[in-house]
């Protein structure tokens, strides 16, 4: 600038400021170059006005259960999401359900550039929280209590509703924290975020958090040892098979589709030439003395490829048993294979019963071109003088069992998996005000996952 | 830059205008408030230094508000009974300018809308709707404040107020809006809520112990 910049305005560099507890003279240090609105003595819990410069005694309180010692020490600084926070403050909060007294711990995180943040901590549970920006839309009011809250374009479900008290608390608050003074929280979900709103002497103030792990936060703070390990699900936390589920099912409807192509591709290449049929008479007394015969020499064209023989009696209340083998001609291989027809029925006191068909029809893998005939050697019922039977033969007929196998092999995984993401949102949702009654609720909890 | 200079009534030393629309300013050396009239500067009044504050911004930082850039030429700061907030006056390259709001680092970013009517302070309250440019906005704050300090360049003269009203209105997609009621007639500020790291903030305060 031509005229030479003029001095910046000559406010001294903002430091860390170090006072003394006027009640019991301890040393006390003001992280947060003046944004904080109360802070606790470590020594004798005398909550002070950090924004008196004689800090003020505002509540003495005594430490009902002890001294609560954070997981991470006030002063501590880490790195979260790029940038770098302090810990300067720490309280324990407590809510009372059905007689049990549940306990979790936030801690005030600060930054001279980025503000506030916070973290909080309930039994290994971590969350990233910051004062939300914007103003999230709550549904009309459903017999007394919201259902859903929408917040910057998603849907968030009501989890639970509560009253938090504080009772135990350290360093500085943004805020006139009291020891005692209870808030009323409400949490909505949508995992891994939840958008918490805490009504305190009237005042409204909304908050989203993100999940974190313990591993993370230990990282983040270059804490020593390993963190405490998470107990149960929680309300947000997300569910280690949710977003692979639907990844799955894609994948699955993907290649099921690849498999039904296949097939169809498959059953319109195959040409299912019939080579043979023929009908022949069974009778007790010729197979004694002539138990085996061979049919007509049939040819095999083309690529090897699979045969199918059918076999066809009409049997009923019998059966018939034909030892097969498919002979070449030219080169005497032969496959050897039995097949048996058998099909009984009657009435007993559950009415009517079947078993059996009058049909069979097995195939014969990757068979080479050539001059082939069947050998038959026929068997049946000692009951049976005689019976007539066809038998058929196919070439080139489509196989479909291994795309059965196939099937089941990839369905297998898709519904364990969809069966855990299933049992992690019953988890989930039997510790809220709302626990699942019936699995048509929880499909629609477990739904709307990203 | 181009700038109308003039030199302080009150100890002689040059006073520099960035925004040409500027009706005030505060001497850097004596901390004389002074109007600008047609011919020179009157000194009408005189500030205090300012209380320390915990803001990261000063007269002079730059940064960048969507594909503009803008420098900060002066500060209002305001006291209510939760603290205090900064309202920096804020120049942009294309000659107008802006207010950014800095309350405990939440930026908010606003201009003065020319408005139809608004209503009295006594007609609103908090969760009250109103609508203006076709966004809807819900009153979250009433806010009773007194003015602790002025610095640099201001669009008008704000020497001898004490006592203002501000109603805080939100959106549920991030814009902002204030009502004024510093004057008989309220003026609306709209804006939105901006990121700090949006704001490509260069020019800041250090902080001790942080880089």
């Amino acid at each position: 600038m031509s005229t030479g910049a003029p001095p910046l305005s000559g406010t001294p560099k903002p430091q860390a400021k170090a006072l003394n507890c006027p009640k019991c003279g301890a040393a006390i240090t003001l992280r947060s170059f003046g944004q904080a609105e109360t802070v606790v003595c470590g020594s004798c819990h005398a909550i002070l006005d950090a924004q008196d410069p004689n800090l003020a005694i505002l509540q003495q309180f005594e430490a009902a259960t002890g001294e609560v010692k954070p997981q991470i020490p006030l002063g501590t600084r880490g790195k979260l999401r790029g940038t770098d926070y302090e810990v300067i403050g720490f309280q324990r909060r407590s809510t009372k359900v059905e007689g049990i007294t549940y306990y979790w711990q936030e801690y005030v995180l600060f930054n001279p550039y980025k503000g506030i943040r916070y973290l909080s901590e309930y039994h290994g549970h971590w969350n990233d929280i910051s004062v939300c920006k914007t103003l999230p839309a709550v549904d009309s009011v459903l017999g007394g209590s919201s259902l859903t809250a929408n917040y910057l374009g998603e849907t968030y479900k009501h989890f639970q509703s509560a009253e938090a008290n504080t009772d135990f608390v350290l360093g500085e608050f943004p805020w006139q924290v009291r020891v005692g003074e209870l808030a009323e929280v409400t949490d909505f979900v949508h995992p891994p975020r939840v958008l918490s709103s805490e009504k305190l002497r009237n005042e409204v103030t909304w908050s989203i958090g993100e999940y974190m792990y313990g591993r993370e936060v230990w990282d983040a703070f270059k804490l020593p040892g390993v963190p405490p390990e998470a107990m149960g699900v929680y309300e947000n936390q997300p569910s280690p098979a949710t977003t692979k589920v639907s990844g799955v099912w894609v994948a699955f409807a993907a290649f099921a589709v690849f498999l039904l192509a296949l097939m169809a591709g498959f059953e319109m290449r195959a040409k299912k030439e019939p080579v043979l049929h023929e009908t022949y008479q069974y009778s007790r007394a010729e197979s004694k003395s002539e138990p085996s015969f061979v049919t007509d020499v049939f040819e095999l064209t083309g690529h090897p490829s699979t045969v199918e023989v059918k076999t066809y009696a009409p049997v009923s209340n019998h059966w018939i048993y034909l030892n097969y083998a498919l002979i070449n001609q030219d080169t005497g291989q032969a496959w050897d294979f039995g097949r048996e027809v058998s099909y009984y029925s009657g009435y007993d006191s559950d009415g009517s019963w079947s078993e059996g068909k009058q049909n069979d029809a097995v195939v014969v893998p990757r068979v080479p071109p050539g001059h082939y005939y069947l050998r038959i050697e026929p068997e049946a019922d000692p009951a049976l003088p005689g019976i007539p039977y066809t038998v058929e033969v196919n070439r080139d007929v489509p196989v479909f069992g291994i795309y059965g196998i196939a099937f089941l092999a990839l369905l297998v995984p898709a519904v364990i998996m969809s069966l855990r993401a299933y049992t992690f949102e019953w988890s989930r949702w039997s510790e809220s005000d709302h626990p699942p009654m019936n699995v048509a609720n929880l499909a629609s909890s477990s739904g709307d996952d990203e | 830059m181009t700038q109308p200079i003039a030199n302080c009534p009150n100890c002689g030393a040059k006073t520099v205008f960035r925004w040409s629309s500027s009706v005030q300013t505060v001497c850097q050396f004596c901390k004389s408030i002074l109007v600008r009239t047609d011919v020179d500067l009157k000194k009408v009044g005189q500030v205090a230094e300012l209380p320390p504050d915990n803001s990261p911004l000063q007269v002079n930082t730059e940064g960048r508000y969507g594909n503009q850039a803008f420098v900060v030429v002066g500060r209002i700061l305001y006291e209510y009974d939760q603290g205090g907030w900064n309202e920096w006056h804020v120049m942009m390259n294309d000659g107008t300018s802006a207010w950014l709001s800095d309350a405990q680092s939440e930026y908010a970013l606003s201009r003065s809308s020319k408005s139809q009517s608004l209503p009295t302070l006594a007609m609103v309250h908090v969760g009250q709707q109103f609508s203006w440019s076709n966004q809807r906005y819900t009153v979250s704050v009433i806010t009773p404040a007194h003015y602790r300090g002025v610095e640099g360049e201001l669009p008008f003269q704000y020497w001898d107020k004490t006592d203002v009203t501000f109603v805080d209105l939100r959106t549920e997609s991030g814009k902002f809006a204030t009502l004024d009621y510093s004057d008989p007639e309220p003026v609306l500020y709209l804006g939105e809520f901006v990121e700090f790291d949006d704001l490509k903030l260069k020019n800041l305060r250090s902080f001790e112990g942080w880089a």
